[in-house]
């Protein structure tokens, strides 16, 4: 009997490898390891927003039941800072501001949740019992919670040595050009809003582990990251000084990053410098409270834009300045997401001529902020979006017909935009046509008047939106402050009969690696995916790789494997060619089968690699048994992913609530490897953007107590908040990896949010609304409704 | 959480004996209020005083003109409790949208009106109906129960033991949520029946109270219209970054019209 | 130290805790069941739900020492002893419902509850309403809504194999 196998290659809905473990609960995250002998860390955190430690006494503490160590910055003073992987220059070409940020606190705390002092004990019960005796003096300081806090004048200085609070203050684009467009337009519109500050809140808090053993001196790290190695090399070469060979890195099931897990965090080098010093393990685990305070937040800008158009509605200049909130300290990427991740996608798919955006970076009394899903991008998606309808209803154009008016063509591509980066492919005109089509946008006056008769106030709202990912080229970031580079790393272990194992640097915490990249494997060397096998996550197993975030783990990571695999197909066709006794060149390879053209003459991979482990017949003087290859992937440029995303929502009147009744999301993510797994990181990502646009806020007091410290006042989706999100991708080609891939994982939380807003707005039409800012709460709309009666 | 002892009595003597000797001994039937609170450290009982084990203090039954419930009723039970829904369906309905399942799963009928949380679902209904709390030492009327934020007539070895609820003629509930913690931003119950025409308001200020201006305007008319006019005064009224004072005070009356037209 | 004796996924145990001990951590840290998690601190995400006594509850927000006599589940003992998923853990695979799995085996238990309380079926805003205490911060629920409709189907006998529900 002749039974096809099912299709497992680019293409396909392949359920997930990985489901099996999670859905029986057999996952490893980071809190589920347990090591011989292991203590509890606990970390005491600053009450206050910015306060000066005059007394400091651990002495109860450390005489406390189960009590092994109590240590302080004084303990600690001989460790390193957390460094900031990127360097930003002011327009004046002076290197930005950074100061030094302390694992734990020295002498002064700057955020509520600063870590102060760490008690190490038996149990989590007994080392938090003894921090609570852990004595602090603080003397009080005023504090500066929003950027217009930090930078009135006479405002408190965050860092001594910043006195003005301003970490940088860059600029990208021409002003000249600007300005000189602006003089002669037909119109300007002005658009100022402010971009919620988020909190990340992946479902598992993070932890970590540190492990040494004496005996070989090694160093092993169990920690909740998006990239072991980048953390091995934060913290072995700039904070604790061990040497990569001596330090291990492990990131194993992780739930959930969304950028939050990808910086280095003081957690991570106190477990690991505590272990070392007591020569035990030492597990330290955030509960929720303080993820709040001491995970990375998002987002939190501050915009001015004005937009100039001509009579006809087309784009002449677009003026940008905008101050972002670091929080107390520089988190690892966070000086990039304003500038380079957000400033260069101000062109979004138009083709505005001049372009000219100056950011200012400031530090305030606040948790740190550096990427969350999307990264400047939806910053620089929702700016544009908004103004773009902002300025189609100040002078009277169809929002839709003045997007299409000013969409860059889609034979125009490559395309240089004015603000640094090189579009190499999409098509706006088609994904727009799609959304509009799916989502009934030329029927939506009829649903309007079916909700207005049940008393509710329906609005649609587009977005037409561009992001760059797949980061990302090291020449070009390297040029731009980033002190790594940005390729990736896979390997292709074909074992002798036949199964593979792939090493990649990228990084699964949900995004489904295990199955995709099994999947890429699958396609081009036809084994099937049950018996390829994903590692990832362990600096012992793989290759120094730079892990995922950006939408990068397929362009970069996948092209990385595409890469090794050509270099396994042309070690394989020698290794065949040498079996049949044909020339190399007359071997051809497709999925799994060695061939010599034009003949029957076969040779499966198996018997390959078989011939490449036990090389009795093998061409020795050629090739080095084994069939192994690695290959280092650096892309050439960003991947463009972008589409068309729209909402409509309901609005209550009598309480404000805004209800998303209906999104859909068309998308060109290039070529899709897992239809299903694309479809969910959209959704995904949907859910994000619209908790974003209806529901999440971030909320500091005027004293810089976190107000939103707990999921009992952030709000959450939940699934009755959401609707269903109608996902469809409409593909054109990466032109310069070799899968053709873009990337998905963003997608979702970048073409969102404006999408929501602009329905809101749409919503309450009649009432001469022009903007609501994020998040659009029931009390806020009520307001709008309310005031303006 | 700091450590405390555990007692798991069996009759409410047993409890009371071990609450009145201990000051500092906390009583706790679900726990869902009560463990979330010792987890952040916010309380520190030296004792904790498990009732759930008192069989005397379960069940549901008919008395008369009332509905009398067992303080260690859970909601769920109370949701689905064919005596509840047969006698006054919307205190089936206000159990059935407390919390989430998990809480109603665990959380009891006297955990929640003991604890008097501002926010809570039950002290309105209770408000509302006029019902009467039965304790280990008297009754207590719904109008002399609720005293404040957390604070109610109950003595510190003083346990409540079951409530008793007028069957009205007609009730209604509204509510709108909080939608971060999904507790209640101001909501209202209102009834008609042996004890008159009582609205209560919850959610929006610092503790559950009645609401005597739509009572009235209710007894002269009872429709929607009656309450919708009538505006909350917000002085006093909670304010935090989820709603201002005013906004909860709209909500009272928007909330109060559709308890009215749930009642029918 | 207080003692209790529950059974856990059909094998009895007796374990010393403290009062303060919460069931998840005898769960997680007693029995190293580690698939039930904790993500958060105030009762809401819902990733530690497991059954007791045959109905969900939050395992962060339940004392151990209330648990005497109690029979647990957890999601390691939902499969059937030969290693067959039960229908919901087949749907949330099938449907691609779950991705980093943290909140998987909460969700999971959850809906398992949900649907054996309402074999007339649920629609899919009542679905939305009974995940009420469950958080996912990956999928935007979209496929959970639709695993647990599917595996509604199967649990209650209107269907034989997800096989059929599926696309």
């Amino acid at each position: 009997m002749n039974v096809m196998a099912p299709f497992e290659g680019i293409g396909a809905s392949v359920r997930r490898k990985e489901d099996l473990r999670f859905l029986s609960g057999r996952g490893q995250y980071t809190d589920d390891i347990n090591r011989p002998g292991q203590l509890h860390a606990f970390i005491l955190r600053s009450p206050h927003a910015h306060a000066r430690i005059t007394a400091l006494d651990t002495a109860a503490a450390k005489g406390m039941p189960g009590v092994r160590a109590v240590y302080t910055g004084a303990d600690m003073a001989a460790v390193g800072g957390i460094p900031c992987g990127w360097q930003i220059h002011n327009k004046d070409g002076t290197p930005m501001a950074e100061p030094k940020h302390p694992v734990l606190a020295e002498g002064k705390v700057r955020h509520v949740g600063d870590p102060v002092a760490v008690v190490v004990a038996d149990t989590r019960q007994h080392a938090r019992d003894a921090a609570e005796a852990i004595t602090v003096s603080y003397e009080v300081l005023p504090s500066a919670t929003t950027m217009a806090q930090a930078q009135a004048p006479g405002a408190p200085a965050v860092h001594e040595a910043v006195p003005s609070n301003l970490c940088y203050d860059w600029h990208i684009g021409e002003k000249a050009a600007v300005d000189a467009a602006f003089a002669g337009a037909a119109h300007r519109v002005v658009f100022e809003t402010t971009n919620n500050r988020l909190v990340p809140n992946a479902m598992e808090p993070r932890a970590a582990i540190g492990d040494y053993d004496a005996t070989t001196g090694e160093h092993t790290l169990y920690t909740t990251s998006q990239n072991p190695h980048v953390i091995r090399l934060l913290m072995g070469a700039f904070v604790l000084n061990i040497p990569e060979s001596k330090l291990r890195v492990v990131a194993p099931d992780v739930g959930g990053g969304f950028g939050s897990k990808i910086y280095h965090y003081a957690e991570e080098a106190i477990v690991t410098w505590a272990a070392h010093r007591l020569g035990r393990p030492v597990k330290w685990t955030a509960d929720r409270t303080e993820s709040f305070m001491s995970d990375a937040h998002g987002r939190d800008h501050v915009t001015r834009a004005e937009l100039a158009l001509d009579k006809d509605g087309t784009f002449l200049a677009l003026h940008v300045q905008t101050q972002a909130n670091m929080g107390a300290y520089l988190s690892t990427f966070a000086p990039c997401v304003p500038t380079y991740l957000y400033a260069t996608l101000l062109a979004g798919v138009y083709r505005t001529p001049a372009i000219y955006a100056e950011v200012k970076a400031v530090f305030t009394n606040t948790v740190p902020v550096d990427a969350y899903r999307g990264a400047g991008r939806p910053e620089a998606t929702y700016l544009l979006e908004r103004l773009v309808d902002v300025a189609a209803k100040q002078c009277g154009f169809d929002r839709v017909e003045l997007r299409r008016r000013n969409f860059i063509a889609t034979d125009a591509f490559p395309y240089q935009t004015p603000v640094a980066l090189e579009y190499d492919s999409g098509d706006y005109f088609s994904t727009l046509s799609q959304a509009l089509e799916t989502s009934g946008w030329h029927g939506f006056e009829a649903r309007r008047a079916e909700a207005k008769a049940r008393g509710r106030l329906r609005g649609i709202g587009i977005s037409t939106y561009l992001e760059a990912c797949g980061i990302a080229p090291s020449a070009v970031v390297g040029s731009l402050g980033a002190r790594a580079g940005l390729y990736e790393v896979g390997t292709i272990r074909v074992h002798p009969t036949g199964s593979v194992t792939v090493l990649t640097g990228a990084h699964s915490h949900g995004q489904g690696h295990e199955t995709t990249f099994a999947q890429l494997v699958a396609d081009k060397l036809g084994v099937p995916i049950a018996n390829v096998d994903v590692v990832h996550g362990d600096t012992a197993k793989v290759p120094f790789g730079m892990g995922t975030y950006g939408s990068r783990s397929l362009a970069v990571g996948g092209s990385a494997m595409d890469k090794a695999m050509d270099k396994i197909i042309a070690k394989g066709k020698k290794i065949a060619a040498h079996l049949m006794e044909a020339a190399v060149e007359d071997v051809e390879f497709e999925r799994g089968t060695f061939r010599v053209a034009g003949t029957d003459k076969t040779k499966a991979l198996a018997e390959i690699s078989l011939a490449a482990y036990v090389p009795h017949n093998f061409p020795h003087d050629e090739l080095e048994p084994g069939l192994e290859e690695t290959a280092f992937y650096d892309p050439k440029n960003f991947t463009y992913p972008g589409g068309c995303h729209i909402a409509e929502v309901e609005i209550e009147p009598e309480t404000g609530k805004v209800s998303l009744v209906n999104f859909t999301a068309v998308d060109d993510v290039g070529r899709v490897i897992n239809p299903m797994i694309v479809e969910g990181q959209v959704q995904g990502g949907v859910a994000q953007g619209v908790g974003q646009a209806l529901l999440e806020a971030c909320v500091y007091d005027e004293g810089g107590q976190l107000l939103s410290a707990s999921m009992m006042d952030y709000a959450m989706p939940r699934a009755d908040d959401l609707a269903p999100v109608s996902v469809a991708t409409h593909t054109t080609l990466c032109t310069h990896n070799p899968l053709g891939v873009k990337g998905c994982g963003e997608v979702g939380a970048i073409g969102s949010p404006p999408a929501v807003i602009n329905a809101v707005v749409d919503a309450l039409r009649d009432f001469g609304v022009n903007h609501v800012e994020m998040p659009a709460t029931p009390p806020k709309i009520w307001s709008i409704i309310h005031g303006t009666k | 959480m700091y450590d405390f002892a555990y007692h798991k009595p069996s009759s409410v003597a047993d409890a009371v004996k071990l609450l009145a000797a201990d000051p500092d001994a906390k009583a706790v039937s679900g726990g869902h209020t009560l463990i979330p609170a010792l987890k952040h450290r916010l309380n520190k009982p030296s004792a904790l005083v498990d009732l759930s084990g008192i069989a005397e203090m379960k069940g549901i039954r008919r008395e008369g003109n009332a509905l009398v419930i067992g303080a260690l009723t859970k909601h769920e039970a109370v949701a689905t409790s064919p005596e509840v829904k047969a006698a006054i369906p919307m205190l089936a309905f206000v159990a059935k949208h407390i919390g989430d399942t998990q809480v109603r799963n665990r959380g009891t009928l006297g955990g929640s009106v003991a604890n008097n949380d501002p926010a809570a679902d039950y002290p309105a209904a209770v408000l509302g109906l006029g019902a009467t709390m039965h304790t280990s030492k008297r009754k207590i009327a719904a109008d002399d129960f609720f005293l404040g934020m957390f604070t109610t007539a109950l003595e510190a070895d003083e346990l409540l033991t079951a409530i008793s609820f007028p069957i009205p003629e007609k009730a209604g509930y509204a509510k709108m949520r909080n939608p971060a913690s999904r507790y209640v931003m101001a909501g209202a119950f209102v009834s008609r029946g042996p004890q008159g025409v009582r609205v209560a308001i919850n959610g929006a200020g610092p503790c559950v109270f009645r609401q005597s201006a739509m009572e009235a305007a209710l007894a002269a008319n009872w429709s929607a219209d009656a309450v919708a006019a009538i505006r909350q005064d917000a002085d006093g009224l909670n304010s935090d970054i989820h709603g201002s004072a005013e906004y909860r005070a709209h909500l009272v009356s928007v909330m109060a019209k559709r308890a009215v037209l749930a009642a029918g | 130290m207080p003692q209790v004796s529950l059974s856990v996924n059909g094998t009895a145990h007796t374990v010393e805790v403290e009062g303060r001990t919460l069931l998840v951590e005898v769960l997680r840290e007693q029995l190293r069941l580690t698939g039930t998690h904790v993500g958060c601190d105030t009762s809401q995400c819902g990733a530690c739900v497991v059954h007791m006594d045959g109905e969900s509850v939050k395992a962060c927000t339940t004392l151990a020492v209330a648990c005497e006599g109690a029979s647990v589940t957890t999601i390691e003992g939902l499969a059937k002893p030969d290693g067959t998923l039960h229908p919901m853990q087949e749907a949330f695979r099938e449907y691609h419902a779950l991705q980093c799995g943290f909140c998987t085996p909460g969700m999971v238990m959850s809906a398992v509850d949900l649907v054996q309380k309402n074999p007339q079926g649920l629609s899919e805003a009542e679905i939305r309403e009974g995940l009420e205490g469950n958080l996912c911060r990956c999928t935007g629920y979209h496929n959970i809504v639709k695993a647990i409709a599917a595996a509604q189907d199967v649990m209650h006998g209107r269907r034989e194999s997800l096989a059929a529900a599926a696309e």
